[in-house]
């Protein structure tokens, strides 16, 4: 009975800890998350709305950065060690068109490299909670 | 009359003035809704709080549209036009033509006989962003109210309906879940409308306010596809015909910001002296 019980535990924990990393996985880990980031500035560098702010930017620097930030936002065993989102867009004056355009060029950059739809609200949604960091500050 | 018409055009010279700059609207795409039968954003049959057209906070969106329901008896054509300021304020106008085909000789009025009627709304977000706010649970919150003016009050009249107008006033939440790739809605309305108003407001049966919910649930399959359900309650006000709670199987796509498509099997139950309304709704809307 102690053991049928002790079998369930661990493949509840087993369950848990697989759905933990299942987002990240779907990205294809580490380098997935990498390609989607460098095909996101491709379409970043070409839309008028973000064009002029993300080339002011060391690009290889912040490609790196966001890739160890969406990494670690997907609980991926990543570092992140660039500046917190508010420090970073502080003083920026980003505007909601600005921010739903990085949405729309992140969609179409994961769209590239066929994460599943549902990996990327996932990603999405993370990413949103965090607009009071990023918008009109 | 004269003035619901005049918005009407009113809308559509707006939306002439800002073509030149159509790609002008930032919002992502699905998040303005599609144009409800009457007129306001949201699903086919119920209004979101979200604010029609694509314009954020800081921009103006608007769209027009064209919907057909062919029932198993009845057609149904809405055209209208809206326009969303600053995220905030929605504004809007629907023209609804009942065409009753068979049942209009039967009621005596003619085969094909058209009930006709005009919706003029307007829409306030009161608090939350249905799509930003993703790390709590509040919804985006709307208030609106249709102005609903009949275009043959003695005609309704003589069906038992005691007023050829009438205002709906409602209450919607809207909240997309992005992790669960979910959008639900839940829109309360006091209404005293026949069939949206198409055949009066108030009858024998009923004449005061009714709070009725409406129900939409959908799934985000892709950024441009939405499909899901939804169920609204009815009143049932008029004692010569029963009056049924609608409900509809949908599926828009938004090929871009500016023309979206929706496609829709509704259930509208008994209308008049038919029984058992099925029906195809198909609508297609332009915009920024």
């Amino acid at each position: 009975m102690f053991k049928k019980y002790l079998l369930c535990l661990f493949l509840l924990i087993g369950c848990a800890s697989a759905d933990k990393l299942a987002t990240y996985k779907e990205f294809g880990e580490k380098e997935g998350i990498t390609k989607v980031v460098d095909d996101l500035f491709v379409y970043l560098l070409q839309d008028e709305r973000t064009k002029e702010a993300f080339s002011r930017l060391n690009l290889e620097k912040t490609k790196h950065g966001l890739s160890n930030f969406i990494c670690v936002t997907l609980e991926g065993p990543c570092k992140y060690e660039g500046q917190s989102m508010r420090r970073a867009h502080k003083g920026q004056d980003i505007t909601q068109a600005q921010f739903y355009a990085m949405v729309e060029n992140m969609q179409k950059a994961m769209n590239q490299n066929n994460i599943p739809q549902r990996a990327q609200n996932k990603l999405l949604g993370k990413l949103a909670a965090m607009h009071k960091d990023i918008i009109g500050i | 009359m004269p003035f619901f018409k005049n918005i009407f055009f009113l809308s559509i010279l707006t939306l002439s003035t800002f073509v030149h700059s159509f790609e002008s609207s930032d919002k992502l795409l699905l998040t303005g809704g599609v144009n409800s039968l009457e007129g306001s954003a949201g699903g086919g049959l119920t209004p979101w709080a979200f604010i029609g057209g694509y314009g954020t906070d800081k921009q103006i969106g608007a769209n027009a549209y064209i919907t057909n329901v062919k029932t198993s008896d009845y057609n149904m054509v809405s055209t209208g036009a809206l326009v969303g300021l600053y995220d905030r304020v929605e504004i809007s106008f629907a023209h609804q033509v009942f065409d009753t085909r068979d049942v209009g000789s039967a009621l005596g009025l003619g085969q094909g006989y058209e009930l006709k009627q005009n919706v003029f709304g307007i829409k306030v977000k009161l608090l939350g962003d249905a799509v930003l706010e993703q790390s709590s649970w509040l919804p985006q919150i709307a208030f609106g109210i249709q102005v609903k003016d009949h275009e043959q009050p003695r005609v309704v009249k003589s069906f038992g309906a005691k007023d050829g107008t009438g205002i709906d006033y409602y209450l919607t939440a809207t909240k997309i879940v992005l992790s669960e790739s979910l959008l639900t809605n839940l829109t309360l309305r006091a209404t005293k409308a026949n069939q949206l108003g198409i055949l009066g407001y108030g009858g024998g049966m009923n004449d005061s306010y009714e709070l009725l919910p409406e129900v939409s649930i959908g799934y985000l399959f892709t950024r441009k596809l939405i499909a899901g359900v939804e169920y609204r309650f009815k009143p049932n006000n008029l004692a010569v015909a029963t009056e049924d709670d609608w409900l509809d199987i949908f599926a828009a796509y938004t090929f871009n910001k500016n023309i979206s498509a929706t496609l829709a099997y509704a259930y509208l139950g008994n209308i008049v002296l038919k029984d058992k309304q099925s029906s195809l709704y198909t609508s297609i809307q332009i915009g920024f």
